[in-house]
Protein backbone atom coordinates (compact mmCIF):
# COMPACT_ATOMS: atom_id res chain seq x y z
CA UNK A 1 0.00 0.00 0.00
CA UNK A 2 2.98 2.30 0.37
CA UNK A 3 5.15 1.33 -2.57
CA UNK A 4 5.13 4.42 -4.77
CA UNK A 5 5.97 7.80 -3.28
CA UNK A 6 3.26 10.09 -4.60
CA UNK A 7 2.97 13.71 -3.47
CA UNK A 8 1.35 13.64 -0.05
CA UNK A 9 -2.46 13.87 -0.38
CA UNK A 10 -4.28 16.55 1.61
CA UNK A 11 -4.45 15.26 5.15
CA UNK A 12 -7.73 14.34 6.75
CA UNK A 13 -8.31 17.09 9.27
CA UNK A 14 -11.28 15.80 11.18
CA UNK A 15 -14.98 15.95 10.58
CA UNK A 16 -18.03 18.03 11.34
CA UNK A 17 -17.04 21.43 12.65
CA UNK A 18 -19.85 23.10 14.55
CA UNK A 19 -22.51 24.75 12.32
CA UNK A 20 -21.91 28.08 14.10
CA UNK A 21 -18.42 28.18 12.61
CA UNK A 22 -19.76 28.07 9.07
CA UNK A 23 -19.04 31.20 7.03
CA UNK A 24 -21.93 30.71 4.62
CA UNK A 25 -24.47 30.59 7.42
CA UNK A 26 -23.14 33.80 8.96
CA UNK A 27 -23.17 35.54 5.58
CA UNK A 28 -26.77 34.47 5.00
CA UNK A 29 -27.80 35.58 8.48
CA UNK A 30 -26.15 38.96 8.00
CA UNK A 31 -27.80 39.43 4.61
CA UNK A 32 -31.15 38.56 6.13
CA UNK A 33 -30.73 41.05 8.97
CA UNK A 34 -29.92 43.78 6.44
CA UNK A 35 -32.88 42.79 4.26
CA UNK A 36 -35.20 42.90 7.27
CA UNK A 37 -33.90 46.33 8.25
CA UNK A 38 -34.49 47.67 4.77
CA UNK A 39 -37.96 46.15 4.69
CA UNK A 40 -38.91 47.73 8.01
CA UNK A 41 -37.45 51.21 7.68
CA UNK A 42 -37.22 52.05 4.01
CA UNK A 43 -40.08 54.24 2.91
CA UNK A 44 -41.12 55.91 6.15
CA UNK A 45 -40.95 53.08 8.63
CA UNK A 46 -39.22 55.13 11.31
CA UNK A 47 -41.70 57.99 11.14
CA UNK A 48 -44.84 56.16 12.02
CA UNK A 49 -45.10 53.46 14.63
CA UNK A 50 -48.37 52.40 12.98
CA UNK A 51 -46.63 51.60 9.69
CA UNK A 52 -43.82 49.96 11.57
CA UNK A 53 -46.25 47.71 13.43
CA UNK A 54 -47.98 46.67 10.24
CA UNK A 55 -44.63 45.91 8.68
CA UNK A 56 -43.47 43.96 11.71
CA UNK A 57 -46.47 41.64 11.46
CA UNK A 58 -45.88 41.23 7.75
CA UNK A 59 -42.18 40.60 8.29
CA UNK A 60 -42.98 38.03 10.97
CA UNK A 61 -45.25 36.30 8.48
CA UNK A 62 -42.61 36.28 5.77
CA UNK A 63 -39.99 34.87 8.14
CA UNK A 64 -42.32 32.16 9.46
CA UNK A 65 -43.31 31.13 5.96
CA UNK A 66 -39.74 31.20 4.67
CA UNK A 67 -38.38 29.17 7.55
CA UNK A 68 -41.16 26.61 7.38
CA UNK A 69 -40.99 26.16 3.59
CA UNK A 70 -37.20 25.86 3.65
CA UNK A 71 -37.06 23.41 6.54
CA UNK A 72 -40.03 21.36 5.34
CA UNK A 73 -38.46 20.96 1.91
CA UNK A 74 -35.11 19.77 3.23
CA UNK A 75 -36.83 17.36 5.63
CA UNK A 76 -39.03 15.98 2.88
CA UNK A 77 -36.09 15.46 0.56
CA UNK A 78 -34.23 13.65 3.31
CA UNK A 79 -37.21 11.41 3.88
CA UNK A 80 -37.66 10.55 0.20
CA UNK A 81 -33.93 10.46 -0.63
CA UNK A 82 -34.07 12.88 -3.53
CA UNK A 83 -33.53 16.52 -4.31
CA UNK A 84 -36.34 17.27 -6.71
CA UNK A 85 -39.52 16.65 -4.82
CA UNK A 86 -40.95 19.06 -2.31
CA UNK A 87 -44.02 18.78 -0.08
CA UNK A 88 -45.76 21.29 -2.35
CA UNK A 89 -45.02 19.34 -5.53
CA UNK A 90 -46.38 16.27 -3.80
CA UNK A 91 -49.66 18.07 -3.12
CA UNK A 92 -49.22 18.54 0.64
CA UNK A 93 -50.56 22.09 0.70
CA UNK A 94 -53.51 21.06 -1.44
CA UNK A 95 -54.11 18.44 1.23
CA UNK A 96 -54.04 21.09 3.94
CA UNK A 97 -56.61 23.17 2.07
CA UNK A 98 -58.75 20.08 1.64
CA UNK A 99 -58.59 19.37 5.36
CA UNK A 100 -59.51 22.96 6.10
CA UNK A 101 -62.41 22.86 3.67
CA UNK A 102 -63.65 19.62 5.15
CA UNK A 103 -63.55 21.20 8.59
CA UNK A 104 -65.48 24.26 7.39
CA UNK A 105 -67.90 22.01 5.51
CA UNK A 106 -68.85 20.31 8.73
CA UNK A 107 -68.55 23.53 10.70
CA UNK A 108 -72.23 23.76 11.56
CA UNK A 109 -72.19 20.21 12.86
CA UNK A 110 -69.01 20.93 14.80
CA UNK A 111 -70.27 24.40 15.82
CA UNK A 112 -67.08 25.81 14.42
CA UNK A 113 -68.26 29.38 14.71
CA UNK A 114 -67.80 29.11 18.47
CA UNK A 115 -64.19 27.95 18.16
CA UNK A 116 -61.45 30.50 18.46
CA UNK A 117 -58.83 30.87 15.75
CA UNK A 118 -56.23 28.91 17.69
CA UNK A 119 -58.45 25.87 18.10
CA UNK A 120 -59.45 25.91 14.43
CA UNK A 121 -55.83 26.14 13.36
CA UNK A 122 -54.74 23.35 15.69
CA UNK A 123 -57.67 21.26 14.43
CA UNK A 124 -56.58 21.81 10.84
CA UNK A 125 -53.00 20.92 11.70
CA UNK A 126 -53.97 17.77 13.59
CA UNK A 127 -56.08 16.58 10.65
CA UNK A 128 -53.20 17.39 8.35
CA UNK A 129 -50.77 15.26 10.38
CA UNK A 130 -53.21 12.34 10.33
CA UNK A 131 -53.86 12.59 6.60
CA UNK A 132 -50.14 12.90 5.79
CA UNK A 133 -49.29 9.79 7.79
CA UNK A 134 -52.06 7.84 6.09
CA UNK A 135 -50.89 8.84 2.63
CA UNK A 136 -47.28 8.15 3.47
CA UNK A 137 -48.05 4.70 4.80
CA UNK A 138 -50.23 3.91 1.79
CA UNK A 139 -48.10 5.27 -1.04
CA UNK A 140 -44.88 7.13 -0.40
CA UNK A 141 -43.20 4.45 1.67
CA UNK A 142 -43.51 1.96 -1.19
CA UNK A 143 -42.94 4.24 -4.16
CA UNK A 144 -39.96 6.03 -2.63
CA UNK A 145 -37.38 4.48 -4.93
CA UNK A 146 -39.23 5.39 -8.09
CA UNK A 147 -39.07 9.16 -8.46
CA UNK A 148 -41.06 9.29 -11.67
CA UNK A 149 -43.83 7.37 -10.00
CA UNK A 150 -43.66 9.74 -7.03
CA UNK A 151 -44.00 12.81 -9.26
CA UNK A 152 -46.98 11.21 -10.95
CA UNK A 153 -48.57 10.29 -7.64
CA UNK A 154 -47.98 13.84 -6.40
CA UNK A 155 -49.57 15.44 -9.44
CA UNK A 156 -52.56 13.13 -9.27
CA UNK A 157 -53.00 13.64 -5.54
CA UNK A 158 -52.71 17.40 -5.91
CA UNK A 159 -55.34 17.36 -8.62
CA UNK A 160 -57.58 15.07 -6.61
CA UNK A 161 -57.29 17.19 -3.47
CA UNK A 162 -57.98 20.41 -5.38
CA UNK A 163 -60.95 18.90 -7.17
CA UNK A 164 -62.53 17.63 -3.99
CA UNK A 165 -61.80 20.95 -2.32
CA UNK A 166 -63.45 22.81 -5.21
CA UNK A 167 -66.45 20.51 -5.10
CA UNK A 168 -66.95 20.93 -1.38
CA UNK A 169 -66.60 24.69 -1.65
CA UNK A 170 -69.40 24.82 -4.17
CA UNK A 171 -71.64 23.26 -1.57
CA UNK A 172 -70.75 25.84 1.06
CA UNK A 173 -72.89 28.84 1.81
CA UNK A 174 -71.31 32.26 1.16
CA UNK A 175 -70.40 33.02 4.77
CA UNK A 176 -68.63 29.68 5.15
CA UNK A 177 -66.90 30.19 1.84
CA UNK A 178 -65.57 33.51 3.04
CA UNK A 179 -63.75 31.66 5.83
CA UNK A 180 -61.71 29.86 3.17
CA UNK A 181 -61.30 32.25 0.32
CA UNK A 182 -58.28 34.08 1.66
CA UNK A 183 -56.35 30.83 2.01
CA UNK A 184 -56.79 29.54 -1.51
CA UNK A 185 -54.12 31.66 -3.22
CA UNK A 186 -50.69 32.72 -2.07
CA UNK A 187 -51.08 36.13 -0.46
CA UNK A 188 -48.50 37.99 1.53
CA UNK A 189 -50.82 40.90 2.20
CA UNK A 190 -53.16 40.21 5.08
CA UNK A 191 -51.33 38.12 7.62
CA UNK A 192 -53.43 37.48 10.66
CA UNK A 193 -51.78 38.39 13.96
CA UNK A 194 -53.31 35.51 15.94
CA UNK A 195 -52.35 32.99 13.29
CA UNK A 196 -48.83 34.39 13.34
CA UNK A 197 -48.53 33.91 17.10
CA UNK A 198 -49.62 30.27 16.91
CA UNK A 199 -47.42 29.62 13.91
CA UNK A 200 -44.38 31.12 15.59
CA UNK A 201 -45.00 29.08 18.75
CA UNK A 202 -45.39 25.80 16.86
CA UNK A 203 -42.31 26.49 14.79
CA UNK A 204 -40.29 27.48 17.81
CA UNK A 205 -41.06 24.14 19.47
CA UNK A 206 -40.24 22.30 16.27
CA UNK A 207 -36.94 24.08 15.77
CA UNK A 208 -35.87 23.24 19.31
CA UNK A 209 -36.54 19.59 18.50
CA UNK A 210 -34.60 19.88 15.23
CA UNK A 211 -31.65 21.52 16.97
CA UNK A 212 -31.36 18.39 19.08
CA UNK A 213 -32.01 15.91 16.26
CA UNK A 214 -30.14 17.21 13.24
CA UNK A 215 -27.36 14.63 13.60
CA UNK A 216 -29.87 11.81 13.59
CA UNK A 217 -31.31 13.27 10.40
CA UNK A 218 -27.88 12.92 8.78
CA UNK A 219 -28.06 9.20 9.55
CA UNK A 220 -31.68 8.96 8.41
CA UNK A 221 -30.60 10.37 5.05
CA UNK A 222 -28.28 7.41 4.48
CA UNK A 223 -31.31 5.23 3.94
CA UNK A 224 -33.03 2.55 5.94
CA UNK A 225 -30.48 -0.26 5.94
CA UNK A 226 -27.42 1.85 6.65
CA UNK A 227 -29.22 3.89 9.29
CA UNK A 228 -30.52 0.82 11.08
CA UNK A 229 -27.17 -0.90 11.11
CA UNK A 230 -25.77 2.21 12.78
CA UNK A 231 -28.37 1.76 15.51
CA UNK A 232 -30.87 4.46 14.52
CA UNK A 233 -34.55 3.75 15.22
CA UNK A 234 -35.38 4.52 11.63
CA UNK A 235 -39.13 4.00 11.52
CA UNK A 236 -39.78 6.11 14.59
CA UNK A 237 -37.69 9.02 13.38
CA UNK A 238 -39.31 8.77 9.95
CA UNK A 239 -42.75 9.27 11.45
CA UNK A 240 -41.56 12.14 13.63
CA UNK A 241 -40.06 13.88 10.61
CA UNK A 242 -43.26 13.37 8.67
CA UNK A 243 -45.29 14.93 11.47
CA UNK A 244 -42.85 17.85 11.51
CA UNK A 245 -43.32 18.36 7.77
CA UNK A 246 -47.10 18.27 8.17
CA UNK A 247 -46.93 20.96 10.87
CA UNK A 248 -44.64 23.17 8.77
CA UNK A 249 -46.80 22.87 5.65
CA UNK A 250 -49.86 23.69 7.74
CA UNK A 251 -48.14 26.76 9.14
CA UNK A 252 -47.06 28.20 5.82
CA UNK A 253 -50.27 27.35 3.99
CA UNK A 254 -52.42 28.79 6.74
CA UNK A 255 -50.40 32.01 6.78
CA UNK A 256 -50.09 32.79 3.07
CA UNK A 257 -51.59 29.96 1.02
CA UNK A 258 -50.03 27.41 -1.30
CA UNK A 259 -46.55 28.07 -2.76
CA UNK A 260 -45.78 25.29 -5.19
CA UNK A 261 -42.21 25.97 -6.24
CA UNK A 262 -40.57 28.15 -3.58
CA UNK A 263 -39.33 25.03 -1.79
CA UNK A 264 -37.67 23.66 -4.90
CA UNK A 265 -35.92 26.96 -5.58
CA UNK A 266 -34.70 27.08 -1.99
CA UNK A 267 -33.42 23.50 -1.88
CA UNK A 268 -31.53 23.91 -5.17
CA UNK A 269 -29.86 27.08 -3.88
CA UNK A 270 -29.14 25.50 -0.50
CA UNK A 271 -27.41 22.46 -1.94
CA UNK A 272 -25.33 24.44 -4.39
CA UNK A 273 -24.22 26.84 -1.66
CA UNK A 274 -23.60 24.42 1.21
CA UNK A 275 -22.43 21.29 -0.64
CA UNK A 276 -22.88 19.23 2.49
CA UNK A 277 -25.06 16.38 3.70
CA UNK A 278 -25.24 17.73 7.25
CA UNK A 279 -28.62 18.91 8.44
CA UNK A 280 -26.96 21.15 11.00
CA UNK A 281 -25.96 23.23 7.97
CA UNK A 282 -28.71 22.44 5.46
CA UNK A 283 -31.69 23.25 7.67
CA UNK A 284 -30.60 26.73 8.81
CA UNK A 285 -29.29 27.54 5.33
CA UNK A 286 -32.58 26.58 3.69
CA UNK A 287 -34.56 28.58 6.24
CA UNK A 288 -32.32 31.65 5.79
CA UNK A 289 -32.34 31.46 2.00
CA UNK A 290 -36.12 31.15 1.86
CA UNK A 291 -36.55 34.11 4.22
CA UNK A 292 -34.07 36.13 2.20
CA UNK A 293 -35.95 35.47 -1.04
CA UNK A 294 -39.28 36.40 0.50
CA UNK A 295 -38.14 39.53 2.35
CA UNK A 296 -36.08 41.02 -0.49
CA UNK A 297 -38.72 40.01 -3.02
CA UNK A 298 -41.46 41.65 -0.99
CA UNK A 299 -39.41 44.83 -0.49
CA UNK A 300 -38.75 44.99 -4.20
CA UNK A 301 -42.34 44.48 -5.28
CA UNK A 302 -44.00 46.56 -2.59
CA UNK A 303 -41.67 49.58 -2.44
CA UNK A 304 -39.99 49.80 -5.82
CA UNK A 305 -42.39 48.28 -8.31
CA UNK A 306 -45.48 49.14 -6.31
CA UNK A 307 -47.00 45.78 -7.12
CA UNK A 308 -48.59 44.57 -3.92
CA UNK A 309 -49.47 41.03 -4.82
CA UNK A 310 -47.16 39.76 -7.55
CA UNK A 311 -44.33 38.32 -5.43
CA UNK A 312 -45.94 34.89 -5.24
CA UNK A 313 -46.47 34.85 -8.98
CA UNK A 314 -42.83 35.65 -9.72
CA UNK A 315 -41.47 33.13 -7.22
CA UNK A 316 -43.74 30.48 -8.65
CA UNK A 317 -42.64 31.38 -12.14
CA UNK A 318 -38.92 31.10 -11.33
CA UNK A 319 -39.39 27.92 -9.32
CA UNK A 320 -41.57 26.39 -12.01
CA UNK A 321 -38.95 27.23 -14.62
CA UNK A 322 -36.29 25.56 -12.47
CA UNK A 323 -38.46 22.46 -12.09
CA UNK A 324 -38.91 22.22 -15.87
CA UNK A 325 -35.17 22.73 -16.41
CA UNK A 326 -34.37 19.93 -13.98
CA UNK A 327 -36.92 17.74 -15.73
CA UNK A 328 -35.47 18.51 -19.15
CA UNK A 329 -31.89 17.94 -18.01
CA UNK A 330 -32.87 14.47 -16.89
CA UNK A 331 -32.16 15.23 -13.24
CA UNK A 332 -35.46 13.60 -12.37
CA UNK A 333 -34.85 9.93 -12.80
CA UNK B 1 -20.72 -17.31 18.55
CA UNK B 2 -23.66 -16.61 16.30
CA UNK B 3 -26.25 -19.33 16.54
CA UNK B 4 -28.75 -19.62 13.73
CA UNK B 5 -31.56 -22.04 14.42
CA UNK B 6 -34.39 -23.20 12.16
CA UNK B 7 -34.33 -19.95 10.24
CA UNK B 8 -36.78 -19.65 7.36
CA UNK B 9 -37.57 -16.64 5.23
CA UNK B 10 -40.44 -16.46 2.78
CA UNK B 11 -41.37 -13.62 0.43
CA UNK B 12 -44.42 -13.91 -1.76
CA UNK B 13 -44.71 -17.70 -1.39
CA UNK B 14 -41.07 -18.05 -2.35
CA UNK B 15 -39.02 -19.92 0.23
CA UNK B 16 -35.69 -18.12 0.18
CA UNK B 17 -34.23 -19.55 3.38
CA UNK B 18 -35.36 -23.02 4.33
CA UNK B 19 -34.85 -24.16 7.91
CA UNK B 20 -31.26 -23.03 8.31
CA UNK B 21 -29.42 -24.18 11.41
CA UNK B 22 -25.75 -23.39 11.68
CA UNK B 23 -23.15 -21.85 13.94
CA UNK B 24 -20.67 -19.13 13.10
CA UNK B 25 -17.66 -19.48 15.38
CA UNK B 26 -16.23 -16.56 17.32
CA UNK B 27 -12.79 -15.23 16.57
CA UNK B 28 -12.52 -16.85 13.16
CA UNK B 29 -12.99 -15.95 9.52
CA UNK B 30 -16.09 -17.72 8.25
CA UNK B 31 -16.60 -17.92 4.50
CA UNK B 32 -20.18 -18.12 3.28
CA UNK B 33 -20.10 -19.79 -0.12
CA UNK B 34 -22.53 -21.17 -2.67
CA UNK B 35 -23.95 -20.51 -6.13
CA UNK B 36 -25.84 -17.32 -7.07
CA UNK B 37 -29.26 -17.14 -5.53
CA UNK B 38 -28.38 -19.59 -2.75
CA UNK B 39 -29.60 -17.14 -0.13
CA UNK B 40 -26.24 -15.97 1.23
CA UNK B 41 -27.14 -12.29 1.18
CA UNK B 42 -30.52 -13.02 2.68
CA UNK B 43 -28.95 -14.99 5.53
CA UNK B 44 -26.49 -12.18 6.19
CA UNK B 45 -29.36 -9.68 6.17
CA UNK B 46 -31.28 -11.78 8.70
CA UNK B 47 -28.23 -11.99 10.96
CA UNK B 48 -27.79 -8.22 10.75
CA UNK B 49 -31.51 -7.77 11.51
CA UNK B 50 -32.14 -6.01 8.23
CA UNK B 51 -35.01 -8.38 7.58
CA UNK B 52 -37.26 -10.31 9.90
CA UNK B 53 -37.26 -14.09 9.48
CA UNK B 54 -40.60 -15.84 9.05
CA UNK B 55 -39.58 -18.65 11.40
CA UNK B 56 -36.58 -19.32 13.62
CA UNK B 57 -34.15 -17.18 15.53
CA UNK B 58 -30.63 -15.87 15.62
CA UNK B 59 -28.64 -15.70 18.84
CA UNK B 60 -25.49 -13.72 19.21
CA UNK B 61 -23.36 -14.65 22.22
CA UNK B 62 -26.41 -16.49 23.57
CA UNK B 63 -28.66 -13.42 23.36
CA UNK B 64 -31.69 -13.44 21.10
CA UNK B 65 -31.12 -10.95 18.30
CA UNK B 66 -34.60 -9.46 18.60
CA UNK B 67 -34.01 -8.60 22.28
CA UNK B 68 -30.94 -6.47 21.68
CA UNK B 69 -31.30 -2.69 21.72
CA UNK B 70 -30.47 -1.26 18.27
CA UNK B 71 -27.78 1.03 19.67
CA UNK B 72 -26.11 -1.85 21.49
CA UNK B 73 -26.31 -4.08 18.43
CA UNK B 74 -24.66 -1.40 16.31
CA UNK B 75 -21.64 -1.58 18.58
CA UNK B 76 -21.49 -5.35 18.28
CA UNK B 77 -22.14 -5.94 14.60
CA UNK B 78 -21.39 -4.11 11.36
CA UNK B 79 -22.41 -5.15 7.85
CA UNK B 80 -21.25 -4.17 4.38
CA UNK B 81 -24.03 -5.09 2.00
CA UNK B 82 -23.72 -6.35 -1.55
CA UNK B 83 -25.60 -3.38 -2.96
CA UNK B 84 -23.76 -0.30 -1.84
CA UNK B 85 -25.95 2.74 -1.80
CA UNK B 86 -26.63 5.67 0.46
CA UNK B 87 -29.39 8.21 0.07
CA UNK B 88 -27.35 11.36 0.53
CA UNK B 89 -24.60 12.84 -1.62
CA UNK B 90 -21.71 12.49 0.71
CA UNK B 91 -17.92 12.60 0.87
CA UNK B 92 -15.72 9.59 1.60
CA UNK B 93 -14.46 10.91 4.95
CA UNK B 94 -18.02 11.69 6.06
CA UNK B 95 -19.19 8.19 5.15
CA UNK B 96 -16.33 6.63 7.06
CA UNK B 97 -17.14 9.00 9.93
CA UNK B 98 -20.64 7.54 10.19
CA UNK B 99 -18.94 4.34 11.36
CA UNK B 100 -18.34 6.17 14.65
CA UNK B 101 -22.02 7.04 15.03
CA UNK B 102 -22.89 4.15 17.39
CA UNK B 103 -20.10 5.32 19.70
CA UNK B 104 -20.34 9.09 19.52
CA UNK B 105 -23.81 9.87 18.09
CA UNK B 106 -22.33 12.26 15.57
CA UNK B 107 -20.21 14.32 17.95
CA UNK B 108 -16.77 13.23 16.83
CA UNK B 109 -14.04 13.36 19.45
CA UNK B 110 -10.33 13.53 18.73
CA UNK B 111 -10.17 9.76 19.23
CA UNK B 112 -12.99 9.29 16.70
CA UNK B 113 -11.17 11.43 14.18
CA UNK B 114 -8.00 9.42 14.76
CA UNK B 115 -9.97 6.21 14.12
CA UNK B 116 -11.38 7.67 10.90
CA UNK B 117 -7.95 8.78 9.78
CA UNK B 118 -6.58 5.30 10.50
CA UNK B 119 -9.37 3.61 8.53
CA UNK B 120 -8.79 5.95 5.58
CA UNK B 121 -5.14 4.95 5.61
CA UNK B 122 -5.81 1.25 5.96
CA UNK B 123 -8.18 1.17 3.02
CA UNK B 124 -5.98 3.37 0.87
CA UNK B 125 -8.50 6.20 0.82
CA UNK B 126 -6.51 9.09 2.25
CA UNK B 127 -6.04 10.69 -1.15
CA UNK B 128 -9.75 10.29 -1.89
CA UNK B 129 -11.18 11.39 1.44
CA UNK B 130 -12.60 14.63 0.09
CA UNK B 131 -14.29 13.08 -2.97
CA UNK B 132 -18.00 12.50 -3.26
CA UNK B 133 -18.99 8.83 -3.36
CA UNK B 134 -20.51 9.15 -6.81
CA UNK B 135 -17.15 10.35 -8.13
CA UNK B 136 -15.45 7.03 -7.25
CA UNK B 137 -14.88 3.80 -9.12
CA UNK B 138 -16.73 0.68 -7.97
CA UNK B 139 -13.72 -0.67 -6.11
CA UNK B 140 -12.96 2.64 -4.42
CA UNK B 141 -16.55 2.94 -3.28
CA UNK B 142 -16.43 -0.60 -1.97
CA UNK B 143 -13.35 0.32 0.05
CA UNK B 144 -15.10 3.38 1.45
CA UNK B 145 -17.93 1.22 2.77
CA UNK B 146 -15.46 -1.31 4.14
CA UNK B 147 -13.62 1.51 5.92
CA UNK B 148 -16.90 2.69 7.42
CA UNK B 149 -17.67 -0.77 8.80
CA UNK B 150 -14.10 -1.06 10.03
CA UNK B 151 -14.42 2.25 11.87
CA UNK B 152 -17.55 0.95 13.58
CA UNK B 153 -15.15 -1.27 15.53
CA UNK B 154 -17.60 -4.08 16.27
CA UNK B 155 -17.05 -7.63 17.54
CA UNK B 156 -18.69 -8.99 14.42
CA UNK B 157 -18.11 -7.87 10.86
CA UNK B 158 -20.38 -9.19 8.09
CA UNK B 159 -19.20 -8.61 4.52
CA UNK B 160 -21.22 -9.49 1.45
CA UNK B 161 -18.96 -10.18 -1.54
CA UNK B 162 -16.41 -7.52 -0.51
CA UNK B 163 -13.93 -8.64 -3.16
CA UNK B 164 -16.35 -8.04 -6.01
CA UNK B 165 -14.85 -4.86 -7.39
CA UNK B 166 -11.41 -4.98 -5.84
CA UNK B 167 -8.17 -5.39 -7.78
CA UNK B 168 -5.64 -8.05 -6.75
CA UNK B 169 -3.68 -5.81 -4.43
CA UNK B 170 -6.67 -4.46 -2.56
CA UNK B 171 -8.33 -7.86 -2.39
CA UNK B 172 -5.29 -9.39 -0.77
CA UNK B 173 -4.81 -6.43 1.53
CA UNK B 174 -8.45 -6.63 2.67
CA UNK B 175 -8.15 -10.32 3.51
CA UNK B 176 -4.90 -9.63 5.35
CA UNK B 177 -6.64 -6.91 7.37
CA UNK B 178 -9.44 -9.29 8.24
CA UNK B 179 -6.92 -11.93 9.28
CA UNK B 180 -5.14 -9.42 11.49
CA UNK B 181 -8.41 -8.21 13.04
CA UNK B 182 -9.32 -11.79 13.88
CA UNK B 183 -5.90 -12.91 15.12
CA UNK B 184 -4.87 -9.79 17.01
CA UNK B 185 -8.02 -7.73 17.49
CA UNK B 186 -10.31 -10.46 18.83
CA UNK B 187 -12.86 -9.83 16.08
CA UNK B 188 -15.05 -12.31 14.24
CA UNK B 189 -15.69 -12.05 10.51
CA UNK B 190 -18.32 -13.57 8.24
CA UNK B 191 -17.62 -12.99 4.59
CA UNK B 192 -19.42 -14.04 1.41
CA UNK B 193 -16.75 -15.16 -1.08
CA UNK B 194 -17.01 -16.31 -4.66
CA UNK B 195 -13.37 -17.04 -5.30
CA UNK B 196 -12.70 -20.46 -3.82
CA UNK B 197 -8.98 -19.75 -3.72
CA UNK B 198 -9.54 -16.88 -1.33
CA UNK B 199 -11.75 -19.15 0.76
CA UNK B 200 -9.08 -21.85 0.90
CA UNK B 201 -6.33 -19.35 1.62
CA UNK B 202 -7.97 -17.29 4.35
CA UNK B 203 -11.10 -18.84 5.86
CA UNK B 204 -11.03 -20.89 9.05
CA UNK B 205 -14.59 -22.04 8.73
CA UNK B 206 -16.90 -22.56 5.77
CA UNK B 207 -20.68 -22.51 5.51
CA UNK B 208 -21.87 -23.71 2.10
CA UNK B 209 -25.38 -22.91 0.94
CA UNK B 210 -27.54 -23.86 -1.98
CA UNK B 211 -31.22 -23.20 -2.66
CA UNK B 212 -31.83 -21.67 0.73
CA UNK B 213 -30.29 -24.52 2.70
CA UNK B 214 -26.94 -25.26 4.30
CA UNK B 215 -25.28 -28.06 2.32
CA UNK B 216 -22.25 -28.44 4.53
CA UNK B 217 -20.28 -26.50 7.10
CA UNK B 218 -17.17 -26.93 9.20
CA UNK B 219 -13.46 -26.14 9.36
CA UNK B 220 -12.18 -25.24 5.90
CA UNK B 221 -9.46 -27.87 5.76
CA UNK B 222 -11.95 -30.63 6.62
CA UNK B 223 -15.01 -29.75 4.58
CA UNK B 224 -13.73 -27.92 1.48
CA UNK B 225 -12.91 -31.02 -0.54
CA UNK B 226 -13.04 -31.63 -4.27
CA UNK B 227 -16.14 -33.79 -3.97
CA UNK B 228 -18.04 -31.42 -1.67
CA UNK B 229 -17.27 -28.32 -3.72
CA UNK B 230 -17.99 -30.00 -7.05
CA UNK B 231 -21.34 -31.08 -5.71
CA UNK B 232 -22.08 -27.63 -4.27
CA UNK B 233 -21.46 -25.73 -7.50
CA UNK B 234 -22.56 -28.58 -9.80
CA UNK B 235 -19.35 -28.29 -11.79
CA UNK B 236 -16.03 -30.05 -11.61
CA UNK B 237 -13.64 -28.54 -9.05
CA UNK B 238 -10.32 -30.03 -8.03
CA UNK B 239 -8.67 -29.07 -4.75
CA UNK B 240 -4.89 -29.57 -4.78
CA UNK B 241 -1.93 -28.59 -2.65
CA UNK B 242 1.17 -26.72 -3.68
CA UNK B 243 3.85 -25.66 -1.21
CA UNK B 244 1.47 -26.48 1.64
CA UNK B 245 -1.19 -24.18 0.26
CA UNK B 246 -4.48 -25.40 -1.06
CA UNK B 247 -5.88 -24.33 -4.41
CA UNK B 248 -9.09 -24.91 -6.28
CA UNK B 249 -8.78 -25.60 -9.98
CA UNK B 250 -11.92 -24.97 -11.97
CA UNK B 251 -10.78 -22.70 -14.74
CA UNK B 252 -10.93 -25.21 -17.58
N1 LIG C 1 -36.87 -8.94 -2.91
C1 LIG C 1 -36.91 -10.18 -3.38
N2 LIG C 1 -38.08 -10.68 -3.86
C2 LIG C 1 -38.15 -11.94 -4.32
N3 LIG C 1 -37.11 -12.77 -4.36
C3 LIG C 1 -35.93 -12.34 -3.92
C4 LIG C 1 -35.76 -11.02 -3.39
N4 LIG C 1 -34.48 -10.88 -3.02
C5 LIG C 1 -33.87 -12.03 -3.30
N5 LIG C 1 -34.72 -12.92 -3.83
C6 LIG C 1 -34.44 -14.30 -4.24
O1 LIG C 1 -33.93 -14.96 -3.10
C7 LIG C 1 -32.92 -15.87 -3.48
C8 LIG C 1 -31.69 -15.64 -2.64
O2 LIG C 1 -31.16 -14.35 -2.93
P1 LIG C 1 -29.77 -13.88 -2.30
O3 LIG C 1 -29.84 -14.09 -0.83
O4 LIG C 1 -29.51 -12.51 -2.78
O5 LIG C 1 -28.75 -14.89 -2.95
P2 LIG C 1 -27.17 -14.88 -2.98
O6 LIG C 1 -26.69 -13.71 -2.19
O7 LIG C 1 -26.78 -16.19 -2.39
O8 LIG C 1 -26.77 -14.81 -4.42
C9 LIG C 1 -32.70 -15.70 -4.98
O9 LIG C 1 -33.36 -16.76 -5.64
C10 LIG C 1 -33.36 -14.40 -5.29
O10 LIG C 1 -33.90 -14.43 -6.58
MG1 LIG D 1 -25.70 -12.06 -2.71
Amino acid sequence: MHDISLPAPPAYRGNSPHPLTNRHLWALALALVVACGVFLFWGGGWQSSYILQLRLVKLGGLLCVGASVGVATVLFQTLTNNRILTPAIMGFDALFLLMKTVLVFFSTALSLQFWDNTTVFLGDTAMMIGATMAIFAAVLRRARHDIQLLVLVGVIFGLLFRTITGFLQRLLDPSEFAMLQADMFAQFGGIDRDALTIAATLMGALFIWLAGSHRRLDVLALGRNSAQSLGLRYDRLQLQVLAAIAVLVSVSTALVGPLAFLGLLVSALTHSLMRSHRHGLLLPAAALIACLILVTGQTLFERILNLQSSLAVVIEFCGGLLFLTLLARGKIK
Amino acid sequence: MIDVSHLSYVIADHQILNDITTQLPRNQITALIGPNGAGKSTLLGAIARQLTPSVGEVRIGGENLTQIDPQVLAKRMAIVAQQLHVGSRIRVADLVGFGRWPHSQGRLSAADNAAISDALKRFDLTALHHRFLDELSGGQRQRAFLAMAYTQDTDWLLLDEPLNNLDLKHARSLMAHLRQMVDHGGKSVVVVLHDLNFTLAWADHVVAMRAGQVVFSGPTTEVATSIALSDLYQTEIEVTSLNDRRFALYHR
